[in-house]
């Protein structure tokens, strides 16, 4: 039974991040319609970022995350200018080409550039070790990267929810056309919603860095399971994202301990196929 | 002589909306019928449930003699139920004459065969002209009357044109009236969704009004527009039939 | 128009005839192998996301199902492998029906993520399961040189010689859907569903036959690939770099054009040899550069791939200044 709860605890940890990550990518779906393939490459990307930060700046990885998140955001907005916007007006499949491309682009460039090599974070002035909440052992550094993922998500919520420019999002995600006669720059709110939702994906990245081996292919996994837990909470339900990821987070986790750890994603893979299939607003998405 | 077409009871709810309710009409062989209405009043809808593109959530849809309710779209216009668009659906990339051949294709599975067939109705409805040009760049007026040539390409009994009169001008406008006169006088049935009321009126032999999901008229067009509660939710004064 | 179509058929047979004759070392034909095998695996593919626009990032799992099915059945119960492709052919045939049921209404965006998670799906699984391998991987029994063997240890000619019939298949399977009422109806499909259906084109049923169709094809391509290289595992067969591959030789040529895949695979497997070669220990990265720089820059500036990009500088050309 403890096995169990730490099983779920650590899912949580995980699954915390990974809601974070996901908000940022079912941001930019609901708010433009368009699916950012390389989204796990931009993790990658905030991962290396946070590691030469450390390496080449000595910069703290969790005092990074502010950086890394405006990198990013940057990094997203000139996507969005020089890869999406001039694709907005193709077919779908020139959008879905895009943006996939893109993110092969990147892995091939991190490949290049950083080599294959695994890399991690880490010197003894850094917290380590676990501690103890009853049964369960949490790490400290997975702790501390969950309640920061904790922090930023209410920062996002906030944005999103009580100021003005948060409002034109939600405004321009529901209804373009309504949000155009309202007098909102679609194209202004397009670019936000790459820098919002890349910043987002910066700060889970900045986060996961603290403890999580950094290597090229690293935004394989984290970027398929990111599409479950935005088909799980439903397209452009930041708040379905978040309790999603939380879930697949522990299901996850759950699944290695019941099944072969092997099977670990597959069962998240499945997990898509059959919401998509059967559910597919998921838990909170409109139609 | 039973109706080609029998709506009986069609309910549909939509968008958390009571889009139909209850709406009952027949169509004889060789009518034109008119379906008016306001905005909102749930004629693409109805259109969509007879169609197949919608399932109704009550009420049954009869096609010379046949239950077809719940049919796919497809299959209608095997049966020979084909509908236009009130938005043109025309397929952009592809020109005028592979448009109309997707059509003819139904009946004619040979390309070759198709193709003549194709021809034919692009210069039946006076595209000839325009048979090599890519669909997108044609005229609304083209591609509404491509629309259509590539619903007759599929030789239908029943043709359900979805505001095809709107955003024409008048002078197209009376073309697309010939034309759907031209039709009827093959033994085209025809039901016709607009709002150009001047147009419908003297076009159709019969007409139904609803309002808010509701059928409120049925009727000839004379009769219909002496009827009070349409004059009151639609008409505003005493509407005169033009001649 | 009638001497235009005969002319490439002409041209291609005549430059895949000259290739080994100019060209004959063991290293040239293994990339006149790659190439043809490549351009018939875009070809398949090319059938459901080029004319049906089903864009899939999960055809190797199709190559997979083809590779092992023929190598299972010939080490378990020794049937030859020329049965066991047919058979392969079948059993993916099936398993993109079962698959396109479920999926096919789901938009493109929803649709190409499902097949990536399929193909991993797969992949992990095999790789997992020591009933098929597992881990290890399967090894092919070598048998004596024949084509009733379908191993030839002498000389690659031979298995030249195969893939070029392949890829002629894969093409005569396009040519002929292209030139039929399925062809017109997948591009009625590719370009509104909606409208297609409200004349009478019923657009699951021909979604799932492009899809039976291709993953065939894709799955003969996988049985080859297993008679040529004699071992077979998970990773090499069922990744999503695969995947990736094949679909980009088909966007890169031409997506819904017929040699569209040949003039990608003509491209990609050159310059993946180069990269490799050039920059050694880490020419994985760089020929992963180049193809996402190339799909980038397709996507953005000629959507339809090398066979557009030929087409406007012939309209270029052609008119007059």
């Amino acid at each position: 039974m403890d096995i169990v709860a730490q099983t779920v605890a650590s899912g949580v940890l995980l699954g915390l991040i990974l809601a974070l990550s996901a908000a940022g990518l079912t941001l930019i779906w609901g708010v433009m319609d368009v699916v950012n393939f390389a989204h796990g490459d931009f993790l990658m990307l905030g991962m290396y970022a946070s590691f030469f930060g450390w390496a080449v700046l000595g910069l703290h990885p969790l005092a990074a995350v502010p950086g890394v998140v405006v990198v990013l955001g940057a990094f997203g907005v000139l996507v969005y200018l020089a890869v999406i916007r001039p694709v907005l007006r193709g077919s779908v499949l020139a959008q879905i080409f895009a943006t996939f491309g893109l993110g092969i682009l990147l892995r091939g460039v991190a490949q290049f550039a950083f080599s294959a090599d695994y890399r991690q974070i880490g010197d003894s002035s850094f917290a380590t070790g676990s501690f103890a909440v009853g049964p369960v052992h949490l790490g400290i550094p997975q702790t501390i990267a969950a309640l920061g993922a904790l922090v930023v998500s209410g920062l996002l919520f906030a944005l999103l929810d009580r100021t003005t420019v948060g409002t034109a999002l939600r405004a321009t995600a529901e209804d373009r056309r309504a949000a155009e006669l309202m007098g909102i720059d679609t194209g202004r709110m397009f670019a936000l919603s790459w820098a919002v939702g890349a910043g987002c994906v910066g700060a889970a990245a900045g986060l996961l860095a603290t403890y999580f081996p950094i290597f090229p292919d690293v935004g394989a996994v984290f970027g398929l399971l990111a599409f479950v837990t935005v088909a799980l909470g439903g397209f452009g339900s930041v708040g379905g994202a978040m309790l999603a990821g939380i879930l697949i987070g522990v299901i996850t986790s759950v699944a290695g301990l019941v099944f072969d750890p092997a099977y670990k994603f597959t069962v998240a893979y499945l997990l898509y196929l059959v919401v998509l299939v059967l559910r597919p607003q998921g838990l909170l998405g409109r139609a | 002589m039973s109706p080609l077409l029998e709506v009986d009871g069609v309910t549909k709810h939509f968008g958390g909306v009571l889009a139909n309710d209850d709406v009952s009409f027949r169509v004889g062989e060789g009518e034109i019928l008119g379906l008016l209405g306001p905005n909102g009043a749930g004629k693409t809808t109805l259109f969509n449930c007879i169609t197949g593109f919608l399932r109704p959530d009550s009420g049954r849809v009869h096609f010379a003699g046949v239950d077809v309710t719940g049919r796919s779209p497809s299959r209608l216009a095997r049966d020979g139920l084909v509908r236009t668009f009130q938005i043109v659906r025309v397929f952009p990339d592809l020109s005028a004459l592979e448009n109309v051949l997707i059509g003819a294709l139904l009946r004619h599975p040979p390309v070759d065969a198709a193709r003549r067939r194709a021809l034919a109705v692009l210069d039946d409805v006076g595209l000839a002209g325009r048979s090599g040009m890519r669909a997108r760049d044609l005229t609304t007026a083209e591609r509404k009357r491509l629309e259509v040539a590539r619903a007759l390409a599929t030789d239908p009994r029943v043709l359900l044109l979805d505001e095809a009169m709107s955003g024409l001008n008048p002078r197209e406008v009376a073309d697309a009236v010939a034309l759907v006169r031209r039709l009827r006088e093959r033994g085209l049935t025809i039901v016709l969704v607009e709002h150009v009321l001047e147009v419908v009126m003297p076009l159709a032999d019969r007409v139904v009004v609803l309002q808010e999901g509701r059928t409120i008229a049925d009727g000839t067009p004379a009769a219909v527009s002496q009827d009070p509660a349409v004059i009151e939710a639609y008409l505003g004064s005493r509407f005169v039939v033009p001649t | 128009m009638r001497l235009g179509s005969g002319l490439p058929l002409l041209a291609l047979v005549a430059a895949a005839i000259l290739y080994p004759l100019l060209f004959g070392s063991p290293a040239a034909i293994n990339a006149g192998v790659l190439v043809l095998l490549f351009a018939s695996l875009g070809t398949a593919w090319n059938l459901l996301g080029g004319y049906a626009g089903q864009i899939s990032f999960g055809h190797a799992v199709f190559f997979g199902i083809g590779s092992y099915t023929s190598t299972i059945l010939l080490k378990e119960a020794g049937l030859s492998p020329w049965a066991g492709m047919l058979a392969g052919a079948a059993l993916a045939a099936l398993a993109a029906v079962l698959l396109g049921l479920p999926t096919f209404r789901l938009a493109g965006h929803y649709f190409a993520i499902a097949t990536i998670v399929i193909a991993e799906i797969a992949h992990t699984v095999v790789r997992n399961v020591d009933a098929v391998g597992g881990a290890r991987g399967l090894f092919l029994p070598i048998l004596p040189t024949s084509l009733l063997n379908y191993e030839f240890h002498d000389s690659r000619l031979p298995y030249y010689g195969i893939a070029f019939g392949l890829y002629a298949l894969a093409l005569a399977a396009t040519l002929l859907v292209e030139r039929r009422r399925m062809g017109h109806y997948l591009r009625a499909i590719r370009e509104d569903p909606i409208a297609g259906q409200s004349v009478g084109v019923s657009v699951l049923q021909y979604k799932l036959a492009a899809a039976a169709l291709s993953a065939a094809l894709t799955a003969l391509c996988g049985t080859f690939y297993a008679q040529y290289v004699l071992f077979i595992d998970a990773d090499s067969v069922f990744p999503l770099s695969l995947s990736i591959l094949i679909a980009l030789t088909a966007i890169l040529g031409g997506a819904g054009r017929a040699y569209g895949p040949l003039l990608g695979a003509a491209v990609l497997i050159p310059l993946s040899e180069i990269t490799r070669i050039s920059f050694g220990g880490t020419g994985r990265g760089a020929d992963l550069v180049i193809y996402g720089a190339l799909i980038v820059l397709i996507s953005v500036a000629q959507p339809g791939g090398l066979v557009a990009f030929g087409d406007s500088l012939r309209r270029r050309v052609l008119r007059p200044a």
